[in-house]
This record gives C-alpha cells, sequence and structure tokens, in this order.
C-alpha cells in the first residue's frame, strides 16, 4: 500500500521491514524523527528502542544486541556519530554487522562516512539515497550487506531526505540467502568447550591463536578489499558523450540529474555520475566517464570532500572543477539556497564555458 | 617423622578421599594465564565461573568484558562472552541482555574500566535498573598500564603517576562506587568483598551468587565490587599484597552489603561497624558496657 | 616424636606457579613452605608438609590455579605410608 509519508518514517519502516529489533539513539537534528518513528514502531513487532544517555552509550548498546545477531542500528547527526566513532571502528574489527544512520546536516560528513573519525584500519560499507524511495530499499540493502559481509554500514541521509514526504510502498525485500550467524553470542555454548567469544582484538578461543591481532587486521584488509571489488553502486547518464560530466550524491544527486536531463533536452552535452555506494567509491566508473568528457563538475553541500575521490578517479585525464560548496540555512541544520535547479544549472553551464565558480 | 619431610603432591591421593577444591573452575578451558604473580583477579574469576556452574547457568549466560589485565582470560573462559571497548561494558550489556532477557549477562570491568572511563555507563545502566550484573574488580590502579591513579585510588596511595602517594587536594579524592550505585532506584543488590583472605574469598562467592540470584529473578541491577591485590601496580612484593589491601584500600573502601533485601547501607556505616568490631576484640571485656 | 595427622592433602602444579607466597600466609594449619628450588619459569612454589586439614584456602587464595583439594575419608596419621 503505497502511503504518504516522512522519509524519517519510511526509513524506520524500511528497517522494520528488514528484520531491525534493536535501535538505540540519542536525540538530534535532523535524526531526531527516525528515533521517534522506532521508538514506537519497534516495540509493536517485538523489538526494542532504547533513548540513550549519549551516544558513546547508545552505539555499545547497539554493540550488544548486534553481537546476539539481533539485526541492530543507531544513528544520529555527524556530530552525534563522531562520539561513537572509536565503536565504529571496533566493531569493524570484531565483524559486527551494524547500520548506522547519519542524518546529516548538509553534505559536510562525507569524510566522516567514508575516511571515519576512528582509529586503525577500517572501511565502512557507505550508501546514500538520493530520495525518500531508494531509501526504504537502501535501508533494507544496508541490513542485508551488514550480514553479508559482517561489516557496519552506513546510510548517509541528511535534512530533506528525513524530513521530506513522499508516496512509498514498503514490503520486505528478498536479498538473498545468507550464512548462519554461528558467530553470534547467544549465551548458549557455555560449559560445551565450543563457546564463543566477539572480539575485535584479535582473541579467540582457539589455544593456537588465542591473541593474533595480525591474522585479525589482515583477515578485516582482504574482507575490504572483497568489498571492493563486489559492492559498487552507480548511476551514471549521459556519459558516453558528455563533454562535462558533473558528479554529485545523496539529494544534491536528485537535483544535478534533473538539471541534466534537463539541459541534454535541450542538446546540451552534459552528464551525470551518481555514486550510490560512498565505499566502495565507483572510480572506475568515474575514469571511464572522465576519458570521453573534458571537464568534470563536483556538486556537492560542503567545502569539497567527494571530490578528492572524484580527482582520485580522474587521474588528471580531465579539470576537477568544484561548482557545490556550503550551503545552509540558519539554523545550520536545513537546506541552502544552493540546493535549487535554477543555481545548480548556472553552475553547471559555467562549468561547460571553462569559467571558475565560487565555492 | 619431622615436619620438615615434605609430602609428594604431584598426583591425587590413592587412599579414599573425595576432592574439596578443584584446580580450575569447570568453565575455564585452561589455567594458563599472563597475569603478574600474586594478582587478585583470578581469584574472583574462579569464584564467578564456580556460582555461574552452581546456578546451573552455563548454558544461558552472556559475560561481558572491558578493558583490563582480566581481558586476557576471555580466551580461557568458556562462557559465551563479548568484549567491549574501555567502559563500555554496561551498555553492550544493556544490549545483549534486552535481545535475550533469560539470559545471565554480567560484565567484568576494573576500576579503571568502571569508575573512569565508563562511569556514567555503570550509572545510567543502574539507573534503568537493567537486570544485569556488574562486576567490578577494583585494585586502585590501572594495573595494565603499570600502575597509574584511578579514580578509587585511595588518600595517600602511591601509584606511577602520585609518586608522593594521592594528595586529595591536588588529585582528588576516591569514588566509592558502591555507595553511589547503590543509592539508584533502579540496582537491587550491591555489595563490596575482597579476596585478601580465604574468608575474604568466600564471602565474596556468596555475594555473587546473591547479584547473580537477584538477576535471575528479574529484578534489577546488581553490582559486586571485589577489592583485589595487584602488587606489581602497588610496587610492593607479591606476599605484602594481601596486607596492603587491607590497610589501605581496605580501610576506605569498606567491605560488606551495601544494599541488600531494600535496605541500604552506607559505607561509612559499615566502617562505623568494623570499628566497633575492632574495639571489642581489642577490649573484650567491655563488650557489654558497648552494646 | 609426636604422630601429626593430615585430614587432607593436596597436589599442586608446581609448574604453574609464579611464586607469589599468597598460598603460604593463606594455610590455617601453616603446612605450606616455600621451595628452594625453582620450576622451569624460575619461580620457587609451594611444598607440603604433614599436617593439611583439607580446608581449601591454597585454591581459594592461589592466583594461578596450582592446588587440588582433598579430605581424606579416615584422617592419616604419618609415620608410615602418607598418601
Amino acid at each position: 500500500m503505497q502511503r504518504l509519508i516522512e522519509g524519517s518514517e519510511a526509513i524506520a519502516d524500511a528497517a522494520v521491514a528488514a528484520g531491525c529489533r534493536f535501535f538505540a539513539g540519542y536525540p538530534m537534528t535532523p535524526f531526531t524523527e527516525l528515533l521517534e518513528h522506532l521508538a514506537r514502531k519497534l516495540p509493536e513487532v517485538g523489538g526494542t528502542c532504547i533513548n540513550a544517555e549519549s551516544e558513546l552509550e547508545a552505539v555499545g548498546m547497539a554493540w550488544g544486541a548486534v553481537a546476539t545477531g539481533a539485526r541492530s542500528a543507531t544513528g544520529s547527526t555527524g556530530q552525534g556519530l563522531a562520539l561513537m566513532q572509536e565503536s565504529f571502528s571496533e566493531m569493524t574489527l570484531a565483524g559486527l554487522p551494524l547500520v548506522i544512520f547519519n542524518m546529516s546536516r548538509g553534505q559536510a560528513d562525507y569524510f566522516q562516512s567514508t575516511r571515519g573519525g576512528g582509529h586503525g584500519d577500517y572501511r565502512h560499507i557507505v550508501l546514500a539515497p538520493m530520495d525518500v524511495p531508494e531509501a526504504t530499499e537502501l535501508t533494507q540493502l544496508a541490513f542485508h550487506l551488514a550480514d553479508r559481509w559482517r561489516n557496519p554500514v552506513l546510510v548517509y541521509g541528511d535534512y530533506l531526505l528525513a524530513h521530506t514526504y513522499e508516496s512509498v510502498e514498503i514490503e520486505p525485500i528478498d536479498y538473498g540467502t545468507l550464512p548462519a550467524k554461528d558467530w553470534a553470542v547467544d549465551g548458549s555454548a557455555g560449559g560445551s568447550g565450543k563457546s564463543r567469544l566477539v572480539s575485535s582484538l584479535g582473541m579467540s578461543k582457539d589455544p593456537k591463536r588465542s591473541v593474533d591481532p595480525e591474522s585479525l587486521w589482515k583477515d578485516v584488509a582482504k574482507r575490504h578489499r572483497e568489498i571492493e571489488a563486489t559492492e559498487v553502486r552507480v548511476e551514471c547518464g549521459f556519459t558516453e558523450d558528455a563533454e562535462l560530466v558533473v558528479v554529485a550524491f545523496g539529494t544534491a544527486a536528485k537535483f544535478v540529474r534533473y538539471v541534466v536531463r534537463q539541459m541534454r533536452e535541450q542538446g546540451v552535452p552534459v552528464g551525470y555520475v551518481r555514486p550510490i555506494s560512498l565505499w566502495p567509491f565507483p572510480y572506475s566508473a568515474l575514469a571511464e566517464a572522465a576519458e570521453r568528457a573534458t571537464r568534470v563538475a563536483v556538486f556537492e553541500i560542503n567545502a569539497g570532500q567527494m571530490i578528492d575521490d572524484v580527482r582520485l578517479s580522474v587521474l588528471g585525464r580531465a579539470p576537477v572543477v568544484a561548482i557545490g560548496g556550503i550551503s545552509t540555512d540558519a539554523s545550520g541544520f536545513g537546506v541552502g539556497r544552493l540546493l535549487d535547479t535554477e543555481i545548480i544549472r548556472e553552475r553547471i553551464e559555467s562549468a561547460l564555458k571553462g569559467q571558475e565558480v565560487p565555492v | 617423622m619431622s615436619t620438615d619431610t615434605f609430602l609428594p603432591t604431584d598426583v591425587p591421593p590413592t587412599r579414599p578421599s573425595h576432592k574439596v577444591e578443584q584446580l580450575k573452575p569447570d568453565l575455564l578451558l585452561h589455567t594458563n594465564h599472563h597475569l603478574c604473580p600474586g594478582c587478585g583477579e583470578p581469584l574472583v574469576l574462579r569464584e564467578l565461573l564456580e556460582v555461574v556452574t552452581e546456578l546451573g547457568a552455563a548454558e544461558r549466560t552472556i559475560g561481558v568484558a572491558g578493558i583490563g589485565c582480566y581481558t586476557a582470560f576471555s580466551s580461557a573462559i568458556d562462557l559465551d562472552l563479548i568484549q567491549a571497548l574501555h567502559g563500555r561494558a554496561p551498555s553492550v550489556a544493556t544490549g545483549a541482555k534486552r535481545m535475550l532477557p533469560d539470559r545471565l549477562v554480567f560484565t567484568l570491568q576494573g576500576d579503571g574500566d568502571m569508575v573512569n572511563e565508563g562511569l556514567q555507563e555503570v550509572i545510567h545502566t543502574a539507573a534503568r535498573g537493567e537486570s544485569i550484573t556488574c562486576v567490578l574488580l577494583n585494585n586502585g590502579v590501572f594495573g595494565e598500564t603499570g600502575g597509574h591513579m584511578t579514580s578509587t585510588t585511595v588518600i595517600g596511595q602511591r601509584t606511577k603517576n602520585t609518586l608522593e602517594g594521592r594528595d586529595g587536594s591536588y588529585h582528588g579524592y576516591p569514588i566509592l562506587i558502591g555507595d553511589l550505585l547503590a543509592q539508584l532506584e533502579g540496582t537491587v543488590y550491591a555489595a563490596r568483598g575482597s579476596v585478601h583472605n580465604a574468608a575474604a574469598v568466600a564471602s565474596t562467592k556468596r555475594m555473587l551468587r546473591k547479584a547473580f540470584e537477584s538477576q535471575l529473578r528479574g529484578q534489577g541491577f546488581s553490582l559486586v565490587e571485589v577489592l583485589t591485590m595487584c602488587p606489581t601496580g602497588w610496587f610492593i612484593p607479591t606476599a605484602d599484597g594481601p596486607g596492603y589491601l587491607d590497610d589501605v584500600l581496605g580501610t576506605v573502601h569498606i567491605t560488606g552489603e551495601l544494599k541488600a533485601d531494600g535496605k541500604l547501607v552506607t559505607t561509612a556505616e559499615l566502617r562505623a561497624r568494623s570499628q566497633e568490631r575492632a574495639r571489642r576484640q581489642s577490649a573484650p571485656g567491655q563488650e557489654a558496657e558497648r552494646v | 616424636m609426636a604422630d601429626i595427622t593430615s585430614r587432607g592433602t593436596v597436589t599442586i602444579a608446581t609448574e604453574s606457579c609464579k611464586g607469589c607466597d599468597l598460598c603460604i600466609p593463606a594455610c590455617p594449619p601453616k603446612v605450606l613452605s616455600m621451595s628452594e628450588d625453582v620450576n622451569a619459569m624460575g619461580f620457587r612454589y609451594p611444598k607440603l608438609r604433614p599436617g593439611c586439614t583439607g580446608c581449601g584456602a591454597c585454591a581459594l587464595v592461589c592466583p594461578d590455579f596450582c592446588f587440588e583439594v582433598f579430605q581424606y575419608e579416615v584422617p592419616v596419621t604419618h609415620g608410615a605410608e602418607t598418601r
């Protein structure tokens, strides 16, 4: 059944449809509504939602829940997620399939999402939906990929995604079978000699490798290389003959796509690349698009973060220019004037002419 | 036969006998560990694992280990375990317990873990009345880093960063975590034990049992704080550990039950009781007058 | 000499011992004393003389899981066989 609902509610419904049964979070704009919806919806399906006393405690609770094998998630805004980073990096090492939601302020958390603010060698799969219907799919995919890879997956949204009402129908999506969670700690194996240990320290109950961080870190790095080879998601439009390729992600990409399609209808040789997975980043797709382009423009609502990955993809094949920038409402939480199709069109036209765009 | 004659102790006796203490608890996979000589932490572990066995709870128990010397035991304990980050064990235990409410869930934390890094976590967990048991191994130092001051280090105690002894006016004062948690409504049982002698170990075991039993009845949060020797972190010979514990930590963090059966007893009251006992012992003839 | 009675006995895993001495004062009948020799790790370890009561105090205070404690069905008076 199609329903006109707020993005936060749609994401909450999608999480429940994916089998999420535990959520802990701490209120923070513009993430708060996701917590509110889950606080109402999870108990209805026998799940638990805790309004944690702090972000540190929220991620700790999610750690305990996900370690028992339950599909579990936490979330916040970038500022709150900054407090959780130590746990995120260690949960990655511990192989825990946590799902993380970032309803960010603007798009300023690209670095945090893709590089992480924590310690050590770790990566998260990062999915960036452009609108509410896609968010309901990617939310369910996030839980699937987390279980498939035993790795945290972050869903990167923003103020607009969290608060826009769109008509959606949310049904459970079958992404295929997954291996049994034989690693999960459910308390039943005590005294068997085969009790389990969820450890981020490289410890195990196998006396031959009771402490072996090097092997653990190598295993994690190997897992991340496999994810890089398998889980790239990207949408490309008109790149086969585009003189200018515009790169954008998340809600900004939906605006860019609209403008590029409009310009194409009018015969302007522009195209777009929309990374859906921010990690692994679609380096190859972008490199291929840049091969034929004379210029690559990046539109992101921040001072220039994804542009680093774009430059790494293009590797000098074409000039890379920034056409986005910092843009916010007076509160600092919401959407600024830059997210506007007319302004985006002006900036794309400037880039086509080789003009500098003030960022 | 002289008392200087030593008896063989390499094999069990051949005469009819029964075993009263096992080499190791059933729930310990092996006895190898790298903790220092004279450490008090393995003594608590032994009693804790024995209580789990005696309660018949081995197949429904989840342990959450914090970060400290005791973390090394997580590869040897034959229970389902989660290793938490430093300070975060009560929250991790909360998540596990909420998903599996019929399990016995305990944390194993040191004073650095619980009272320094994770103080708010344990307070909030107790306030929420989570039916979990937090076990605190309190030796008043960061043992793993080599003997540094924690929030439970007592006034006058020498540590690597209080070389002349903890000075309240400069380093601040110790936190009596048991008192702090006992007063919260969500806490159903709180006790402070010790392992400086066999009687104290036996008493600590009774505290662990009462805490776990209260949890299994679903009554709320429980804390068992145990004072443990750390001769390495105290910079004293191993043989002096029990005496130092009794004289230094034990005179501030007084042992006894702080909350049981709805009754709250403060550390100050426990101190007054222990001083009263000491007076009676030193002057038994005046006992009648004082009572 | 007066006969000494043992109501119990212990086994000692001397190779696990780290020589902390905690069992020595913990033993109520004071029948444990540290060896002159050292084990493979270089630690002295406890040795048992007659008079053990099988109380188990040594096991309770041993950080290295060295003791197993037994109580005899019939106390043993030392002088003849002792185990």
